[in-house]
């Protein structure tokens, strides 16, 4: 392999653009998935300051540090900064680090438009950051925006929107450029179905986004009408419908909540197989299992509004509907289990996070089956409970996959190793405070403590100060990562690093034949040999 | 990247984009197919927005339905509005009126419209409106209160189990956004 680069170095001859411009002008994949792994880094630290501010409030009953509007502002934010900001970037992140690498292609399909999708979601971040210093406050209705109440927000309402538009048109080019990698650039002899699960969740993910965002970027359109240009989509008064809203937005906002979770499970499903030394058990079920997945997030989307008052054959039809997907996420469950069933395993970092992964997401998971229960689902909606479900499979599940990630590829983007100490004293902090913070919240749920409320009854004092001190440790541990990412960046422990990195990586996936780090230009020849261990 | 690829690139891209604008479109016909739903189905307690012919049902007069009255204002709607009575006892398939009183409490014109719903949603279908108040925007003098009359009947097919139906309007005040 080392051949072909250097030929290539030969008659191209050019590397990276000189100074901080290069970062502005580039439409290298791996600058551009640098830029965005570094941001929603960036952003993982604001709404996560945002979560210690919720924390901080809910540390005791009565009221503390921040007026209400300003908590509801919080929670509002934080979820928008994390979903949008922090964890949807990462994921197009490595997909812009990784795809290529793993089919063999020399750069993602469409360079300058790669480019372009960065710097929209930088625009339609900082325009949402804004907002919090605006006349009446940043958006405080909670991140599905619902009407009538969202429509209170102050002067900042039309750019909360704008910055929706924008995020959503930098989703869509993102994925637009994904599916046009994988069909048009892979490498000969890379079959669809010998590609790593990696690069199919994020084929499948694409689907997703261009499929949603629309519909979302719709939604958001309809609440600005009502607002400013006198249309009725929401409102009663003009016979609108506010229940509607809430219809569009969860044909969005369910399958929106898969585009976070599907590359979770691809990651998970590169990285298992490496650490267990055995091939990923059920290849080809794990594609069908994750399209199946895709497809009934269209399907479900009501059971988000078990309450509204729909009829008992709605109810009926959404449960039984929510319930099916319980089947091919077990599938996967069972596949990444089978897959460590007597490999010969061995624990760093990366495989630390992905075994947590699995055990944690799939409590998450059963919180979800327990409300997909319509009549159940009447005590649990709105509370902590749900807020314990979905965090369960975000935290645990997509952060903790994304530090996998990191660990697990940091040594191939640097060419340095991280500090295998201090990445395993992050994971055992991260661990047990994200179930001292989440699991709690499960009891305080069912006790019927309500969800975006700054105050409570004293009754639930004691578990929210367990929740909040867990809340505080998880915040601080992440330090470490911060750490260690600046420490590796810089040199790390200053071990040779191979190019294989993990032992018989090779054998997974193409991105182990290429020199760590690798040559800014790489696969300009495609590779002759195609990995098919994992399959 | 070599000619052909680019130009499947471009193909694969602008089939891609016209999904977009496709699914766009698709989050706007949502909203007339979710009223059709509604309409077709009975179900979020949607109710005929215009009169309908009054039809001789046959009076069933061994069943007897409360239909209960509730009348609210939105936020910020300076009116009084009540029914004339809070509850009646109705026979399935006989025609009745009931007035209901509301008055402009500015002393500027107002458009204000009413808007019903009922419960239990399922049994919207079966519940008949003659005249209403409701199917149209209402224009109040400065200071004027006026009784109006809602005539309804409610189908005899309505399912055993619905001993009381209740009808509720809320008043929203419409001049800034009126068309008229």
């Amino acid at each position: 392999m080392s051949a072909v680069v250097a030929e290539h170095d030969d008659h191209h001859d050019h590397g990276p653009a000189k100074g901080l411009l290069r970062w502005v002008i580039t439409t290298n994949h791996k600058d551009i998935g640098t830029l965005y792994l570094l941001f929603a880094l960036a952003m993982f630290f604001v709404g996560g300051a945002m979560a210690m501010v919720i924390r901080a409030e809910l540390f005791e009953p009565g009221m503390q540090f921040v007026n209400p509007q300003f908590f509801n502002s919080m929670t509002t934010m934080h979820a928008l900064v994390m979903v949008f900001g922090a964890v949807m970037p990462a994921f197009v992140g490595l997909a812009n680090w990784m795809i290529p690498m793993m089919i063999g292609a020399p750069d993602m399909a469409l360079p300058r438009m790669n480019n372009m999708s960065f710097w929209l979601l930088v625009a339609g971040v900082l325009l949402l950051a804004s907002t919090l210093f605006m006349e009446g406050g940043a958006p405080a209705s909670g991140w599905t925006l619902y009407p009538p109440l969202v429509l209170q927000t102050g002067k900042a309402l039309p750019f909360a929107i704008f910055s929706v538009h924008l995020l959503g048109i930098s989703s869509i080019m993102g994925a637009i450029n994904i599916i046009a990698t994988i069909f048009n650039m892979r490498a000969p002899g890379m079959t669809l179905m010998k590609m790593p699960m990696f690069v199919w969740t994020w084929l499948i993910t694409a689907f997703l986004l261009i499929a949603i965002m629309p519909v979302f970027a719709g939604a958001v359109t309809m609440l600005l009408t009502d607002k400013f240009f006198a249309t009725s989509f929401f409102d009663a008064a003009g016979g609108g419908d506010p229940v509607l809203y809430q219809h569009i937005f969860w044909f969005f906002g369910h399958p929106e909540v898969y585009v976070m979770i599907l590359p979770t499970f691809g990651v998970a499903s590169t990285i298992i197989p490496v650490f267990a030394r055995k091939p990923l058990f059920g290849y080809s079920s794990m594609v069908h299992a994750t399209a199946a997945i895709a497809f009934l997030s269209f399907i479900v989307w009501a059971h988000h509004m078990f309450t509204v008052g729909m009829p008992i054959a709605g109810e009926l039809y959404f449960m039984y509907a929510t319930m099916l997907i319980a089947i091919p996420t077990g599938v996967k469950v069972f596949n990444w289990t089978a897959t460590m069933w007597k490999g010969s395993m061995t624990f760093e970092t990366p495989m630390l996070f992905s075994i947590a992964f699995v055990v944690l997401f799939t409590m998450g998971g059963f919180t979800g089956l327990m409300m997909s229960v319509a009549p159940a689902d009447f005590q649990y909606h709105d509370t902590y409970f749900i807020v314990a479900h979905f965090h369960y499979t975000l935290v645990p599940a997509s952060i903790f996959i994304l530090m996998a990630a990191g660990y697990f590829w940091l040594p191939k983007w640097t060419g340095h190793m991280y500090d295998e100490r201090i990445g395993k004293l992050h994971f055992w902090l991260s661990v047990i405070s994200v179930n001292v913070l989440f699991f709690p919240q499960h009891f305080l749920g069912l006790a019927g403590m309500p969800r975006r409320i700054p105050d409570y009854a004293v009754q639930f004092a004691d578990w929210n100060m367990i929740s909040s001190i867990g809340g505080f440790i998880f915040g601080a541990s992440q330090l470490l990562f911060l750490y260690i990412v600046i420490h590796t960046i810089k040199g790390g422990t200053g071990e040779k690093v191979t190019s294989e990195v993990w032992e018989d990586a090779a054998k997974h996936s193409l991105e182990w034949t290429l020199p760590s780090p690798p040559p800014y230009h790489t696969f300009t020849t495609p590779p002759t040999v195609i990995p098919t261990e994992h399959i | 990247m070599n000619e052909s690829v680019t130009k499947k690139n471009a193909n694969l891209v602008r089939l891609l984009v016209f999904v977009v604008l496709g699914m766009f479109g698709f989050g706007y016909a949502l909203v007339p197919l979710y009223d059709v739903l509604c309409e077709v189905t009975g179900l979020n307690g949607k109710v005929e927005s215009s009169a309908i012919k009054e039809v001789g049902y046959e009076v069933d007069k061994n069943r007897e339905i409360t239909v209960e009255f509730m009348t609210a204002l939105n936020e910020a709607t300076p009116m009084v509005f009540r029914p004339e009575m809070k509850k009646i006892k109705v026979h399935p398939g006989e025609y009745y009126t009931v007035n209901f009183y509301a008055e402009n409490k500015t002393d500027k014109v107002m458009v204000a419209r009413a808007i019903p719903s009922i419960s239990p949603g399922a049994v919207a279908e079966f519940f008949k409106k003659t005249e209403c108040f409701c199917f149209s925007e209402q224009t109040f003098k400065a200071r004027e209160g006026r009784t109006m009359p809602v005539r309804f009947v409610v189908n005899p097919e309505i399912p055993k189990e619905y001993k009381t139906i209740t009808l509720a309007y809320t008043f929203f005040d419409n001049t800034e956004t009126s068309v008229k």
